[in-house]
């Protein structure tokens, strides 16, 4: 029966899989959903407001993580010392990086208050595998606020590597910092200080 | 120190020298660890500053900055940034106008005769809302477009850090400000600066959290953000990006290691994120 049951999903999936990649949600179209939906949950659960920062993170990481691809970004911020790497090094330190990552700027989604989002429409062609979406929040009595984010297609699906705020790349900002631990220790050492930094944030955030 | 504007007085080299003799003084003439920034020669002294700033803003300013936060409705804080957002928006268009762009000027000045009026006194910016769009501008991005050297990096005790040409755009901004003849009253005045500044940390409060919590090194981290910041700012959003390192086979950056020299000279404010970017490079074709 299960046999069966699987030939036939799989037939189904066979007939269906030509059609999958005119089916990927384009990339503006996905940054402009998950920040709506992100939102909207954020603006009506109470805990959230409250600044339950496990929550927000849980939140974060149901929504939104699914959509970076937190290798990418990883090489990103590492430059050339990416190369010297080992592979079980570069698992160690994409681990480190998303939890520091995902821990520091998740808060930050709280912070909206009267802003308001304006996605702007896609500059690239069809066939781009490589595109930057770029949103814009607005605020009364600022300048408005450029949201770039660099996004590479994948098999499943568009994935954010980089992002922009205020033209300052959130990624591209650790690589100093990430250079100046591995001369000093080597990329064991910055390892170390990830995981030490995030340990430290998590007690402080008990 | 004075590198800066010697462009146009033309005691370069002079001026080169007093600044680094005046720094050196200063300094005990601080050497550049290895693998230090390029940019910021006086890095241990400016670290030093930096940490009493930092302690400064925990004990002072932070504490000043969340009681008024907790104080005041979000409401009427937004209404003291609009206020002082409009008064600005005078000398915005005046460095927009410096700058060669009139169009960007007369759309500041529109602004403050619109948000003045109809927007009461600028509590309120009707005219972001109208689509007038609020822009970004000082003298220290005037005096970039105009091609000064931006100097090396430093940090000010309780201003913080940027480079010399920052630092005289500063001086600068706080020369002209309009507050200093709208109100021959002391008094008002420096009440007015203190409502500016505090407002302006207290909007500030998530962000440096944000920022100091992600850093491995603070005074890094804010280092490189300014230049990076400062950069986009000066080319009003439109800087030309690093050249983009494609992340894929998930493993190496795509662009075959380029010697440096090979880069192309996209203006004296234009500076890559660190050394290493140097690597990367051919910039992307749009760029060229």
């Amino acid at each position: 029966m299960i046999r069966q049951f699987s030939a036939l999903l799989f037939c189904a999936m066979a007939l269906f899989a030509p059609r999958a990649p005119a089916d990927v949600t384009p990339p503006d179209e996905l940054v402009k959903t998950v920040t709506l939906e992100t939102l909207e949950i954020v603006s009506k659960d109470q805990e959230i407001q409250a600044g339950n920062v496990e929550r927000i993170i849980g939140l974060v990481e149901a929504k939104v993580l699914p959509h970076f691809s937190f290798d990418s970004m990883t090489a990103l911020a590492m430059g050339l010392n990416w190369r010297k790497a080992t592979p079980e090094q570069k698992a160690k330190l994409i681990e480190q990086f998303k939890t520091l990552l995902v821990r520091t700027y998740a808060s930050a989604i709280t912070s909206y208050r009267d802003e308001k989002f304006e996605f702007l429409p896609l500059r690239a062609k069809p066939t781009d595998t490589d595109v930057t979406v770029n949103v814009r929040v607005l605020k009364s009595g600022r300048q408005p606020i450029a949201l770039d984010y660099d996004m590479e297609k994948t098999a499943s699906g568009w994935k954010c590597y980089n992002v922009y705020v205020a033209g300052v790349s959130l990624v591209l900002n650790y690589r100093t910092e990430f250079a100046n631990e591995v001369r000093k220790s080597g990329i064991d050492g910055l390892i170390e200080v990830l995981e030490k930094k995030n340990k430290k944030l998590e007690a402080e955030a008990k | 120190m004075f590198a800066a504007f010697a462009p146009w007085t033309g005691l370069r080299p002079l001026a080169r020298a007093l600044g680094a003799v005046a720094f050196c003084l200063l300094a005990g003439c601080a050497t550049v660890p290895n693998g230090g920034d390029p940019r910021d020669p006086y890095e241990s002294w400016n670290r030093q500053v930096f940490e009493f700033n930092e302690g400064f803003d925990e004990a002072i300013a932070k504490p000043i900055a969340t009681g008024y936060r907790d104080l005041l409705p979000f409401e009427v804080r937004v209404r003291v940034r609009n206020f002082f957002s409009n008064i600005q928006d005078l000398m915005i268009g005046v460095n927009n106008l410096l700058q060669g762009k009139p169009a960007d000027a007369w759309s500041d000045w529109t602004r403050f005769v619109i948000n003045s009026t109809i927007g009461l006194f600028g509590l309120h910016d009707i005219a972001s809302e109208a689509g007038l769009e609020k822009h970004n501008e000082d003298f220290g991005q005037t005096f970039a477009v105009w091609g000064a050297e931006e100097g090396p990096y430093l940090v000010w005790p309780f201003l913080g850090g940027g480079t010399v040409r920052d630092s005289f755009g500063f001086v600068a901004d706080v020369a002209a400000a309009p507050t200093r003849w709208m109100t021959s009253d002391a008094a008002v005045q420096w009440g007015l600066w203190g409502l500016f500044l505090v407002n302006e940390r207290a909007d500030l409060l998530d962000a440096k959290t944000i920022l100091d919590e992600s850093a491995i090194d603070k005074y890094v981290a804010r280092r490189d953000f300014y230049y990076a910041r400062r950069h986009d700012l000066i080319f009003d959003g439109n800087a030309p990006r690093p050249p983009r390192e494609r992340p894929p086979g998930r493993d190496e950056p795509r662009s075959e290691a380029a010697p440096a020299d090979d880069a192309p000279a996209l203006g004296s404010v234009v500076r890559v994120q660190s050394q290493d970017d140097a690597v990367f490079a051919p910039v992307r074709e749009e760029l060229l």
